[in-house]
C-alpha cells in the first residue's frame, strides 16, 4: 500500500494533466494559472513554515557534539564536532549543507559472526544524496534560460559543461543520467535495507515517484517525444509568466505541459512535506547552536519573571513548624519560645 | 519569534532567490526571434512545425549516415528537385544566412550546436 498509493496518486496527476491539457482553452490553467498558484503556495508555504519554527522557543542549547568540546587549554578540542562560537557553528553548518557531513559519519552496526558486534562507516546513503542533489541544483539552474532573457554567462556555462559529451543532438545532459540514478539508488535504499523500509512510509515514496516522473517527462520532452516541443514558444512563455505577461503562442505538446504540471504539484507540496528540509536544514537546533552552555548563561525564554526563585532554606522557613509535627528533620529548629 | 533578525534576513534572500527571474528581467519579456525565411521556396524537407522541433535529430542522424556509409541520399523531392542529406548543400541552400536563421533562435533559448565545431560557417 504505502508503496503503491503514492505511485497511483502520481499516475493520476500525469492523467490529469495529459487529458486536461487537450481540452481546448485549458492550456491557460496548465500553463499560466496553475504555475502561478504553485509558485505562490511554495514562497508564501515556505515562509510560514519557517516563521512557524522561529516561534517555537529552544530553551537550551541542545547541539549534537560528537567530539571533545571546550573544556582546559591543553585538552585538545574538536572545532567542528562541538562549536563553541559563532564562526565555528558557520563552518560546521557549511559543511552540512554543501557537503552533506552528518550522511557522511554514518556507520552500521553488524553482528557478523558471532557475539561481538562490529560498526563499520556506510557512506551509500551520503554517495545517493550527493549525486541526487547536485544533480537536481545543477537541472533547476540550467532551466533558468528558459526564464531569462538574455541568457546570463553562468547558466549557458553551466548547460555547456554539463552537455560537454557530446552525444546526440539535442546533446545529452549528464545530470539527467545522474538525477535518475541517484533518484533510482534512493529508491532501492528503501527497498533493500529493511530496517529503512520498516520505517518508509507513503510521504517518503510520493516525492521519490514525483520527482522521478518530472525527470522522466523532462528527459522523454527533450529526446524522445519531441512532437510540438518548440523551445521558442515554451521559453516565450516561461519569460512571459516570471514579466507577469504571459502568452502561449502555438500549439505544445502535452508531454510540456505533463512535465510543468508535475513541477507545479512539486513546488505546491513542498512546504507541507519532508521535502521542507531545504529550510528546515538552516533551523536545525542541533547544528545550529554553539555549545557553549558552560561560558554563557541562557534563560529559557518562556520562564515567568514574576515566579522568584525559592531556596530550601525559604522552604523550611515557610513549612516547618509542619515538618516538625510531621517528624521531618528540618535544618533549623523552631525558635524556643521566652515563656517555656 | 526567536532569532528574528536572522531568520528573516534568511527568508528575505530566499524569496529574492527563487523569484530572481523576475527582478533580473524587470518585467521586459525580449523580443520573440524572427527568423528570416528563404523567399524564393516555399517548402522544406519536411512540414514546418515538425522541422522547429525536430531538425536537430534529423540533423544528427544524417551526420551518422553520412559518415558511417557515406550515402548522401535522402531522396525528398521539393518539385523537381531531388535533396541530399548535408547541411552546407541542402539546408544552407536556401536558409543562407546563418545569423539571421540559425542563430535566431539557438541565441534566443541559450543552444550552442556543435555543427560548426567542424562545419565552417558562411561568412556573413
Amino acid at each position: 500500500m504505502k508503496y503503491t498509493f503514492p505511485l497511483a496518486a502520481v499516475i493520476a496527476l500525469v492523467l490529469i494533466a495529459w487529458i486536461g491539457s487537450q481540452i481546448p482553452g485549458m492550456q491557460y490553467l496548465f500553463g499560466v494559472a496553475l504555475p502561478y498558484l504553485a509558485m505562490a503556495l511554495f514562497v508564501g508555504g515556505f515562509c510560514y513554515r519557517v516563521i512557524q519554527w522561529a516561534k517555537s522557543p529552544v530553551p537550551f542549547r541542545i547541539p549534537t557534539t560528537c567530539g571533545q568540546g571546550y573544556s582546559l587549554p591543553w585538552i585538545k578540542r574538536d572545532k567542528l564536532e562541538a562549536p563553541n562560537n559563532t564562526s565555528e557553528v558557520v563552518a560546521r553548518m557549511f559543511l552540512e549543507i554543501f557537503l552533506f557531513r552528518s550522511l557522511w559519519r554514518n556507520t552500521k552496526s553488524e553482528a557478523l559472526s558471532g557475539p561481538k558486534i562490529t560498526y563499520e562507516s556506510s557512506r551509500w546513503l551520503w554517495l545517493f544524496s550527493i549525486i541526487f542533489h547536485y544533480s537536481f541544483l545543477i537541472i533547476v539552474l540550467r532551466h533558468m534560460r528558459m526564464f531569462l532573457e538574455p541568457v546570463p554567462f553562468l547558466v549557458s556555462a553551466l548547460e555547456y559543461g554539463d552537455g560537454i559529451m557530446q552525444i546526440g543532438a539535442p546533446v545529452m545532459y549528464m545530470t539527467d543520467a545522474a538525477i535518475i540514478l541517484g533518484l533510482l539508488l534512493l529508491f532501492g535504499r528503501r527497498l533493500v535495507n529493511r530496517q529503512v523500509r520498516y520505517i518508509s512510509l507513503a510521504n517518503d515514496y510520493f516525492p521519490l515517484y514525483l520527482i522521478f516522473s518530472i525527470a522522466l517527462t523532462g528527459i522523454l520532452m527533450r529526446f524522445f517525444l519531441r512532437d510540438g516541443i518548440d523551445v521558442v514558444a515554451i521559453k516565450t512563455l516561461a519569460v512571459g509568466l516570471v514579466t507577469f505577461q504571459p502568452t502561449i503562442s502555438g500549439d505544445i505538446g502535452s508531454i510540456f505541459y505533463i512535465h510543468l504540471f508535475l513541477v507545479c504539484c512539486l513546488l505546491a507540496y513542498f512546504p507541507f512535506s519532508k521535502l521542507m528540509h531545504l529550510g528546515g536544514v538552516f533551523l536545525s537546533p542541533t547544528r545550529n547552536m554553539a555549545n557553549n552552555s558552560r561560558m554563557r548563561r541562557h534563560i529559557n525564554p518562556w520562564n515567568d519573571p514574576k515566579i522568584k526563585p525559592h531556596s530550601y532554606a525559604g522552604y523550611e522557613d515557610d513549612f516547618r513548624a509542619d515538618m516538625i509535627e510531621q517528624g521531618i528533620p528540618v535544618e533549623k529548629e523552631l525558635p524556643t519560645k521566652a515563656d517555656d | 519569534m526567536y532569532d528574528s533578525g536572522k531568520i528573516i534576513a534568511g527568508l528575505i534572500i530566499f524569496v529574492l532567490f527563487v523569484t530572481f527571474p523576475i527582478w533580473y528581467n524587470h518585467g521586459d519579456a525580449g523580443a520573440v526571434p524572427k527568423v528570416e525565411l528563404p523567399k524564393d521556396t516555399k517548402e522544406c524537407v519536411l512540414p514546418a512545425d515538425q522541422m522547429r522541433a525536430e531538425h536537430m535529430q534529423l540533423l544528427n542522424v544524417w551526420r551518422d549516415e553520412v559518415l558511417r556509409t557515406a550515402d548522401r541520399s535522402f531522396n525528398v523531392k521539393i518539385g523537381d528537385k531531388k535533396y541530399q542529406m548535408s547541411l552546407m548543400n541542402t539546408c544552407m541552400q536556401c536558409h543562407t544566412s546563418k545569423k539571421k536563421f540559425c542563430d535566431q533562435c539557438h541565441d534566443y533559448t541559450s543552444v550552442s550546436p556543435y555543427c560548426w565545431d567542424c562545419h565552417l560557417a558562411p561568412v556573413e
